[in-house]
């Protein structure tokens, strides 16, 4: 019948669904149910809510402030990302107080579509940000909840930062569900386009690693202060980046 | 009078002008509101069908929703429009169009000769007054027949696109995706891969390999790589073995450049595939994919609701005679539609819209993780849209797309739909099955074994 070395051999080949059996003409009960917990999986790390105090707790001695979107919850968060983007009341109140001093860098860390990404891998992630950003000037750690990327642009703008850094949950799939993503916005400020910002993605423990995130981070932002502008401009000098930090003499 | 208003009990509900009539007419939808055009009420929602059924169909012709002078699409409707094609319906209301569309008299070869004398206005004012029932008793009168290697749209005919994205694009992998389907009687639509970079280089590699796959074994279908026009103009001009040209599209000039794409390039494109002369039944040689929504994220809606702007997208489709044009459905996301009861209405409305219009339409039958939809929504989806008379819809191994992080209709779900329907394949295609063992006489799956071997060239 089948020939269960070249099947192997496809399945290493490839993580989609192949091969799955039928009964009738319809998935077997095994597979099927594997779909609907990576479904499942899926939809909790983009319902779930983060634990901000513990977060919090956990990032000290490093001051934070917690500070929420104009969504207010995740049903309208979905349905409306133009209120993902900015920030409420309260939260604008307290970053103007915050933010007369102005600052090189702010770190935003944001739920964005995946709590489950936040929960495991933005600390560890910011953490070796931090660590290539010795005697910077980084303003406190933004925990932001009900945001989207651009949520930054108003929380840069109003401590007066130069950059900004985004940490934030990306939509998840059903083979990671935890995967977080960082973005890279020079000069924030309200009306940025998604062409103006750098993106590092897939974060998480099949993919890329905290070093490696933290290495184009760092890069990025200092590309960033050199030409004084983020995206589409800094993107076409990223090719030669990546052979620069791949480089094994290096 | 400027506007149009409709009055119940002591309100008069006034609606500035015809899109505003349009996007309040629409059935509720995410998009529409988080763009602020959408009704602010049911009762609102419902005057405006009242006063769009009492409106004439003709003054579509006169009053444009995109202005004709900024936008391309509007001239090529109007410019295009068939006066003669429109003739049968020219003194109806929009209500009255939905009565004669559903009326007994009216049937496939009357729909296709009045499909050049209907707008995409027109086809989506009168889905406003259509319940899901109706959208799907129209659509099942319409047939649009088109050709390449396999002839697509045929009565008792169910055809599906085989999706072998890959994550990386590894060839091996594609291979893998793409013999799973086969076995299950997927793909004669097209072999269509999604690939992971849009690049020349790895756009070539997928079409010599899906060609290379396909002469081999002398299946009668059409390959694609699903890259941007102006990289499949490359792989033309360097000599890859390109069947279909595809291109996302929408349905404003704005939204289309926001694609990169121009009327004129898909025009350069279409002659550059049809020289090829690749094809053997039909010279269908392009494929279109389209999804409300797209214009509006581009932020090129002009304030029109984003099913009116999607029926536009096919204004801009039936200009190149495509062989394939599929709705993406659930592949936006919840700001566009929210969950499955907007998902299903979405794709039952698009599948109309393109079939009134001549299309030869299929459906991605698809969601996100983050839309409150699942696979029996999808199964719901298929099977409304099976007993419409979709042309193809799109399937991917356990219905995980790898690639793109959405989940689409699984093979399975093609053999299911195909048995309880009494569908079959495109007939080239159903033939190539008999003879690999695949289907069996009755044109159900045959017992696993004897199609696999053949494929893979191996003895028991």
């Amino acid at each position: 019948m089948s020939d269960p070395d070249l099947w192997a051999r496809f399945r290493a080949a490839t993580p989609a669904r192949i091969a799955l059996g039928r009964s009738g003409s319809a998935l077997p009960t095994k597979a099927m149910l594997a779909l609907q917990l990576a479904h499942a999986r899926a939809r909790d790390a983009v319902h779930a809510a983060i634990d901000f105090a513990a977060l919090a707790a956990a990032l000290a001695p490093l001051p934070v402030l917690r500070v929420d979107s104009a969504a207010g919850d995740r049903a309208t968060y979905l349905r409306r990302p133009d209120l993902g983007r900015r920030l409420d009341a309260r939260s604008r109140a307290l970053l103007s107080q915050a933010g007369a001093a102005g600052c090189e860098t702010v770190f935003v860390i944001a739920d964005g579509l995946s709590a489950a990404a936040v929960a495991r891998h933005a600390l560890p992630t910011l953490r070796a940000c931090i660590d290539l950003m010795a005697g910077r000037q980084i303003a406190p750690i933004i925990l932001a909840g009900q945001a989207r990327v651009a949520i930054g642009d108003e929380i840069g703008e109003l401590l007066r930062a130069r950059s900004c850094v985004v940490l934030i949950g990306e939509r998840p799939g059903l083979s990671v569900a935890d995967s977080l993503g960082l973005y890279v916005t020079w000069n924030p400020r309200p009306g940025r386009r998604d062409s103006e910002r750098n993106c590092v993605s897939n974060v998480h423990d099949g993919g890329l690693s905290y070093g490696e995130a933290a290495g184009k981070v760092a890069w990025l932002l200092a590309e960033a202060a050199r030409l004084g502008a983020s995206g589409v401009r800094l993107k076409e000098n990223a090719a030669r980046a990546e052979v620069l930090v791949h480089d094994p003499e290096r | 009078m400027v506007g149009y208003a409709h009055t119940i009990g002591h309100e008069r509900h006034r609606f500035d002008d015809l899109k505003q009539l349009l996007a309040c007419a629409s059935p509720r939808r995410s998009g529409d509101e988080l763009a602020g055009i959408a009704a602010a009420s049911d009762e609102r929602r419902v005057a405006a069908r009242m006063a769009l059924a009492e409106l004439p169909l003709a003054t579509f012709l006169n009053e444009a929703v995109v202005p004709y002078e900024s936008d391309d699409v509007t001239r090529l409707i109007v410019d295009g429009h068939d006066a003669a094609a429109f003739a049968p319906v020219a003194a109806l209301t929009v209500g009255g169009f939905r009565d004669f569309l559903l009326s007994d008299a009216v049937d496939a070869a009357p729909l296709a000769r009045l499909a050049p004398g209907v707008t995409p206005e027109m086809a989506a004012a009168v889905s406003k007054l259509m319940r899901n029932q109706d959208l799907v008793a129209v659509a099942a009168k319409c047939r649009v027949v088109t050709g390449f290697r396999t002839t697509i749209g045929l009565e008792g005919r169910l055809s599906s696109r085989l999706q072998p994205n890959h994550p990386t694009d590894d060839p091996t992998g594609v291979a893998a995706s793409t013999l799973d389907g086969l076995l299950f009687g997927v793909g004669d639509a097209v072999i269509g891969v999604n690939p992971a970079s849009d690049n020349l280089q790895s756009c070539t590699m997928l079409l010599e390999m899906l060609d290379a796959a396909r002469t081999r074994f002398d299946i009668p279908t059409q390959s694609c790589v699903l890259v941007h026009v102006t990289t499949t103009l490359a792989a033309i001009e360097r000599g890859a073995p390109v069947d279909l040209v595809f291109q996302s599209i929408a349905g404003t000039e704005a939204a289309n450049a926001g694609f990169g794409v121009t009327l004129a390039l898909l025009r350069e494109a279409q002659e550059a595939a049809l020289a090829l002369k690749r094809f053997t039944v039909g010279d269908n040689v392009m494929y279109f994919e389209t999804g409300q929504g797209s214009a509006f994220s581009a932020d090129a809606h002009h304030g029109v609701d984003q099913q009116t702007i999607e029926a536009r997208a096919y204004g801009v489709a039936r200009l190149f005679r495509p062989l394939l044009v599929n709705t993406v459905v659930g592949f936006i996301g919840p700001e566009y539609l929210y969950d499955a009861k907007q998902i299903i209405r979405a794709g039952l409305e698009d599948h109309f819209c393109g079939k009134l219009l001549g299309l030869p339409m299929g459906v991605d039958v698809c969601y996100t993780n983050h839309a409150e939809a699942d696979q029996d929504d999808m199964d719901s989806l298929m099977i409304l849209l099976g007993t419409a008379g979709v042309n193809f819809v799109i399937a991917v191994p356990g219905a995980d797309d790898v690639m793109l992080n959405y989940q689409s209709l699984s093979y399975h779900d093609v053999a299911t739909l195909r048995r309880l329907l009494g569908r079959r394949p495109a007939p080239e295609f159903a033939a190539w099955l008999e003879r690999m063992g695949i289907l069996d006489g009755a044109g159900l799956l045959a017992p696993p074994g004897a199609g696999e071997q053949r494929l893979l060239g191996r003895s028991a």
